[in-house]
């Protein structure tokens, strides 16, 4: 539709250039003199949303390859130290791991609006199928991408995700050995999937420039769903939709930064901070909210061939769409009853999305199965069926006649709608992030946290307190082995001076050498020096605490959590309450008891707490009143103990969460302004197109 | 500046600003390339248009220059490669006369040298006209530490490591491109601009030094 352009540069330069290569006049042709539909609605602005969003992701994974040590032993340790050391690690970690967690709600509300205005039909089919492509390779390359931290998810994701392909008859095993390059999946396995995670985005890249080319031929479908005919029908592309498109991205940019700056974590898993063991299972595997309706599919088929098969066949079947609904009328505005099964559809999906979170037992099995069912049943029966019996409503002779029996005010609830819809996706996700944490047990009791909501800090003395407890206490069996002297002089920490932290570390046997001997030796600690672990290996910590080795301590408080429950879930998604579980381990501290509740027992060597999911803790109770004697003079109680130490421990697992806080609020601040101005600049270019 | 009021093909005109004939109009717009055309501001409310306008893409340009630092900060060296740049202490009680030891800070070689007086003579006998970057040897030792020698060992020609006594002034010779550096690690010969640097040190005892 946009045709050979007879676009000149004025520039001689660049007229030579054009001369030679057209790349002026395509741009010009793509981008600036392409005609859109008059009547877009802002759903029409997630296609350059998603442009940015993978562009964004491209940007900063490049960036964090720079950082990151592809090597099962090194891998974890590389992106903590992303994290905590490199300038701005911590922001664009977060921008990355939110950021596939925004790319793929972009991308379902992009599908939904396809599956809504009947965006795949005639003549749009390779257009639909090009982008089932791109979401088969999002898959592939968020899964793979997942792996990359080497946590306990990634680990036991990779394994359960490439066992998949067992199911494949006859030469299943093959398939997965080539997969893992190894027995089981291991260090092989991690650089491949590593290579191929950065490969993956520019064959993305790729295919999404065959998915806009396909558009311009085919031009863009709108809400009413007729072709546009005359030029009464379109706009140019530039300034009317991209100033649109402009305004939707950066109201999607407020939405993305609210989990950057104050949930990072909200939408990750608690388990992922714990790195990768393959001796131990974690309880419930659980994939990425974004996969979980396909991952519900699959395990709601009893038979591992058929589940794999069902669990494929529920993306392959959406390239076949342009097919199986054969009705002529496109937008579903004008389907009284398509519009009606398209919403069941929606609510079907997200169902199936929560079964996905939750285990897999008894109700959720059947309520799995039959939604399984229904996902079928709308591809396979509905669409084909309602195309023979629907009679639909008469849709309008042209665009233009569609934007003049429009109102003005139809844009102020397409606007809510998108607010709304956002909203509670992001609740949506957190939901099933929340239901899949371990239950059953009583609810840590809610603490007060000074670094809770989005001016929240660090209360410098109860870090400085929460530091001697680690020292005096924890320490004996716990490593905090990501933390260094140094860090204690950082700003937003317990507020030590560089001198008081190389007087701390100067306290410290640090072993180091080989000399020139080539013997090891001991040495007072460095400030570059990290906090030594109390014991040589993770052998020698087991065998000297009843076979279970006691957990590093650096990363603690975001490696446990717990059923928030509803509406808690909601509510800490605003108030950001708590990142993860420092409820839970300052429970968990509080929560021994000499003699357990009557009808309980506790094996030899374990002790009873009330917090600890199962009861039977290997830790005996760490701290009694009086331990440890404080010279600020606060309360020497278990419950001020537990409480400091835990506050210390949120800030060595989250050491930039003042600098993110801060940094956070200038970026609302800028953003919700820009997008003022950009929705007022966007009213004034649209001013007379209407 | 005014945006376009008649941006695709085929819009409705507008009442006014009927500069360009629909045909050349569009080829008029898009010289500016983003379709903004300057031209005189039009009857209703002109400046707080301008103004509009201008503080959106300002706003833009501020956003965009904020997000770009983030991502070139990164590059520069991390915290712990910071922290692991910390000054060292060098005992220099095993360097016999004659003999040198090479020792790393901040991943760079450094050279410490016990020189003999035959050496210093050398260094402090060539007339400074004849340097090719004139330096008395005194400036580059510490004063009453002068049989101590401490250079970064990188060639300032290329940054190759020179290979201590070798060449033809006693010193060192970078096998790369040629350069002869003498016994105060002093450029003689070669394509090399500079002597050899000396790292900030200071002598903690008679027998130990921290460099950094």
């Amino acid at each position: 539709m946009s045709g050979p352009s007879d676009f000149q540069p004025t520039n001689p330069a660049l007229r030579w250039i054009e001369r030679r290569l057209p790349i002026f006049g395509l741009m010009h042709s793509s981008f600036v003199a392409y005609p859109t539909p008059r009547n877009l609605n802002y759903w029409w602005t997630f296609g350059a949303i998603l442009s940015m969003m993978l562009a964004v992701q491209i940007l900063t994974g490049v960036i964090l390859a720079m950082h990151y040590t592809p090597h099962a032993d090194l891998a974890f340790r590389s992106v903590e130290l992303i994290v905590r050391d490199v300038n701005y690690g911590w922001l664009l970690r977060n921008m990355h791991a939110c950021g596939a967690s925004m790319f793929f709600f972009a991308v379902y509300i992009h599908m939904f609006r396809g599956l809504y205005y009947g965006s795949y039909k005639e003549p749009r089919e390779v257009l639909w199928i090009l982008g089932v492509i791109i979401y088969l390779l999002m898959m592939a390359t968020g899964f793979m991408g997942y792996v990359l931290p080497w946590g306990q998810m990634s680990f036991w994701g990779a394994t359960v995700i490439t066992n998949l392909f067992s199911a494949v008859p006859y030469f299943g095993e093959s398939i997965v050995t080539l997969l893992w390059g190894g027995y089981a999946v291991g260090n092989p396995t991690l650089n491949r999937f590593f290579s191929l995670h950065y490969l993956l985005p520019f064959v993305i890249a790729g295919v999404v420039v065959l998915h806009v080319w396909a558009l311009h031929v085919a031009g863009q479908n709108n809400p009413a769903g007729v072709e546009a005919k005359t030029e009464k029908d379109t706009v140019a592309f530039t300034p009317y939709a991209t100033i649109k498109d402009l305004f939707g991205v950066s109201c999607f940019l407020i939405f993305y930064s609210w989990f950057i700056f104050y949930m990072p974590n909200y939408l990750g898993d608690a388990e992922n901070y714990v790195p990768a063991n393959p001796g131990v299972t974690p309880a419930h595997i659980v994939p990425e909210w974004y996969y979980l309706p396909f991952y519900a599919i699959l395990r709601s088929i009893p038979n591992k061939l058929a589940g794999v098969i069902a669990m494929f066949a529920a993306i392959i079947i959406l390239c076949f769409l342009p097919w199986l609904d054969s009705a002529k009328t496109r937008s579903s505005k004008y389907r009284p009853l398509a519009k009606q099964f398209f919403w069941m559809f929606v609510v079907v999906c997200v169902l199936l999305g929560y079964l996905g979170a939750q285990p897999p037992e008894g109700i959720y099995v059947i309520a799995g199965r039959i939604l399984t069912v229904c996902y079928f049943a709308y591809f396979l029966i509905v669409l084909p069926l309602l195309a023979r019996i629907e009679t639909p409503r008469p849709v309008p002779n042209s665009i233009a006649d569609d934007v003049l029996a429009k109102t003005g005010s139809k844009a102020a609830p397409m606007v809510s709608a998108v607010i709304a819809i956002m909203v509670a996706g992001g609740l949506l996700v957190g939901g099933a992030q929340s239901a899949r944490a371990e239950g059953g047990e009583v609810a840590p009791p809610a603490q007060k946290w000074s670094f809770s909501g989005p001016f929240g800090k660090f209360d410098r003395a109860a870090v400085q307190r929460g530091l001697q407890v680690y020292k005096e206490v924890c320490s004996t069996c716990h490593s905090l082995s990501f933390v260094a002297f140094r860090n204690l002089a950082d700003p937003g920490g317990p507020g030590y001076s560089t001198a008081q932290a190389a007087a701390f570390a100067s306290d410290y046997k640090i072993k180091d050498g080989p000399n020139d001997q080539g013997e090891m030796f001991e040495r007072p600690g460095r400030p570059a020096d990290y906090f030594p672990s109390p014991f040589p290996n993770e052998q020698a910590a087991r065998a000297a605490n009843g076979g279970a080795a006691p957990p590093d301590l650096s990363l603690i408080t975001k490696a446990r959590s717990y059923k928030r429950g509803f509406p808690w879930f909601i509510i800490d998604f605003f108030t950001q309450y708590q990142e993860q579980g420092p409820d839970y381990v300052t429970a968990i501290l509080e929560g021994f008891e000499e003699n357990p509740p009557a009808g309980v027992t506790i094996p030899e060597g374990s002790y009873y707490n009330k917090y600890f999911p199962g009861h039977a803790i290997k830790m005996p109770k760490p701290l009694s009143d009086g331990q440890v004697t404080y010279s600020d003079g606060s309360p020497t109680t278990v419950a001020q103990y537990a409480h400091d130490v835990t506050t210390f421990l949120m800030w060595t697992a989250e050491p930039h969460l003042e600098a993110r806080k801060r940094l956070g609020l200038q970026v609302f601040v800028f953003l919700i302004l820009f997008s003022v101005l950009m929705y007022f600049t966007k009213k004034k270019v649209w001013a007379n197109a209407h | 500046m005014v945006f376009c009021r008649r941006g695709g093909r085929g819009r409705r005109q507008t009442s006014r600003s009927q500069w360009a004939p629909p045909g050349r109009f569009h080829r008029l717009r898009t010289r500016k390339g983003l379709g903004i055309v300057t031209t005189a501001s039009s009857a209703d409310h002109p400046t707080r248009r301008d103004f509009l306008y201008v503080a959106t893409g300002a706003a833009a340009a501020v956003g965009v220059a904020a997000t770009v630092w983030p991502l070139i900060d990164q590059m520069n060296p991390d915290a712990a490669t910071i922290a692991a740049g910390a000054p060292i202490e060098v005992d220099l009680t095993p360097i016999a006369e004659g003999q040198d030891i090479k020792v790393f800070w901040r991943g760079k070689p450094i050279y410490i040298s016990h020189r003999t007086k035959k050496q210093i003579e050398e260094a402090r006998s060539v007339p400074l006209s004849s340097l090719p970057d004139p330096q008395t040897d005194e400036a580059r030792v510490k004063s009453g530490h002068d049989q101590w020698l401490v250079v970064i060992g990188i060639c300032t020609h290329l940054g190759c490591i020179p290979i201590a006594h070798e060449g033809n002034y006693d010193g060192f010779f970078c096998p790369c491109h040629g350069s002869q550096y003498d016994t105060s690690g002093r450029i003689r010969q070669g394509p090399a601009p500079a002597n050899l640097a000396v790292p900030p040190y200071q002598f903690v005892s008679d027998t130990k030094i921290q460099i950094g």
